[in-house]
């Protein structure tokens, strides 16, 4: 059989990328457990809880960054059409919503035990939330189009209006629990602990790696798929051929 | 031809259609009232105090049948293939979308401008402020919601799943819509100064002209070819 499609350019690069990141977050991983249960001192008024901030925040950093890459492909993909820029856009959309799923479920579990409350009209959750439906939404859609080239599309549009709808989304929100105490809103990087503070950096950094690490996996994915499909569409299309007598 | 002259038409073709079938108008209003008989049953209104559920349940009406005036604009336009002659016409793909809007808004204003009595009759209330603001917050506010939901509803026709979709879309991104339309109706209650809710205008007003810009120049992709 004929020799497998050239590989396209850049993939050597972004293989070893993708490699070196791996072993990264592999040894940053066990580093961040131990500085999260062993070296950082337990929370004077929240206790142990207090501890779930550390994948909490960082999973926002993530999940914003993948949103905000998500608009940042789109636009750029409007402008060049390729098709790599499009799949950055889908997979940074999918790991932004992974990660603010991760963001909505820790943050509960944080809020039971120290506001008395899973969950409260406060303004970050709620454009939280409706930031998530919103990209879960683009998910829906892209799965939905009749071509992949109109989902590429279609989901730029949707990126792109969306990044434009968080501010006002959130102000909106804001001002719709206007008179909410202000009790409830998390503590800000002012009042942390030496020792939290690094450990939130330390967090911080590998998931910010980890969403790397994940995005460069996911568009790998995407490309073998599209890889797939048309090496599919040729097979189906030489099946039925005979040859003539 | 002008740029304005071809909005106009758009807006004027969707209007004569209404105007002869008498059903979008009809149906939307019909479906309107359903959701508040709906939530009469659901809430006493003779224990809780209007001014507190009412603006909520009347915009929950207005954005209802909104989604579906929206998503029927574009399916009689997919019915026999209508799409392609506007894709055809020589006028700017903008001034199609704009002309879509302007046609929506004047079908959800139809049906607010007769519910909005109703309700008045149906849950004894009354508007405290003046009638100018009444009318400017509800337009400001239809504007946003038809806005972004013609530009959503270009996209989510051509696909499958299309009626599911488009709420499913929409009402995440028209959230601000939603909460500064029923603030202000609250206020307009109660009888509050301008001031009081003076921001939330405002956030209409620039929604508006946000999201309508961002569609001019989005529209484009938001077509099928």
């Amino acid at each position: 059989m004929s020799e497998p499609a050239e590989k396209p350019p850049g993939t050597a690069w972004s293989g070893l990328t993708e490699q070196a990141l791996f072993v990264l977050v592999a040894i940053l991983v066990p580093v961040c457990l131990h500085a999260i249960f062993r070296a950082v001192p337990t929370e004077e008024k929240m206790g142990v809880v207090q501890r779930i901030f550390y994948f909490h925040v960082p999973s926002a950093l993530a999940g914003f960054l993948g949103v905000g890459l998500c608009a940042l492909f789109s636009a750029l993909y409007l402008w060049r059409r390729d098709r790599r820029l499009d799949l950055l856009a889908h997979a940074s959309a999918e790991l932004g919503v992974m990660f603010l799923t991760i963001v909505l479920l820790t943050g509960p579990i944080w809020a039971r035990p120290v506001w008395g409350v899973w969950w409260t009209g406060e303004a970050r959750l709620t454009s939280t939330l409706v930031l998530w439906l919103l990209y879960a939404g683009y998910l829906i859609l892209r799965q939905s189009t009749e071509n992949p080239e109109q989902g590429a599309r279609f989901c730029a549009v949707i990126g792109l209006v969306g990044a434009l709808d968080v501010p006002i989304i959130y102000y909106s929100v804001e001002w719709w629990r206007g008179l909410h105490p202000k009790v409830l809103k998390v503590s800000g990087g002012q009042g942390l602990d030496a020792e939290m503070a690094k450990a939130l950096t330390l967090c911080s950094t590998t998931f910010i790696l980890l969403f790397l690490l994940l995005l460069l996996q996911r568009v790998r994915l995407g490309r073998l798929q599209d890889e797939v499909e048309s090496l599919t569409l040729v097979a189906n299309r030489r099946a039925p051929y005979t040859e003539p007598a | 031809m002008t740029y304005l002259r071809a909005v106009l038409l758009v807006a004027e073709k969707d209007l004569k259609v209404e105007l002869r079938s008498r059903e979008q108008v009809v149906t939307l209003l019909f479906f309107a009232l359903l959701v508040l008989v709906v939530f009469n049953f659901a809430f006493d209104f003779t224990v809780i105090d209007f001014v507190t559920l009412g603006p909520g349940v009347l915009w929950v009406a207005f954005i209802f049948s909104g989604v579906l005036a929206i998503s029927r604009s574009f399916q009689i336009e997919r019915e026999q293939d209508r799409i392609q002659g506007i894709l055809l016409a020589p006028i700017d793909r903008s001034a199609f979308y704009l002309g879509k809007v302007a046609a929506t808004v004047l079908f959800m204003a139809a049906v607010e401008t007769i519910l909005v009595p109703v309700a008045v009759v149906m849950f004894n209330f009354r508007f405290n402020g003046q009638t100018a603001l009444v009318v400017l917050a509800f337009i400001l506010n239809t504007i946003g919601f038809a806005a972004v939901g013609t530009l959503f509803a270009a996209m989510t026709t051509s696909t499958r799943r299309a009626e599911l979709l488009l709420p499913l879309l929409l009402f995440p991104a028209a959230v601000p819509v939603a909460l500064a339309a029923v603030k202000t109706t609250t206020h307009l209650l109660a009888g509050h100064p301008f001031a009081a809710y003076s921001h939330w205008v405002l956030m209409s007003a620039a929604y508006d002209v946000i999201f309508l810009a961002a569609a001019v120049l989005l529209f484009d992709e938001a077509l099928e070819e």
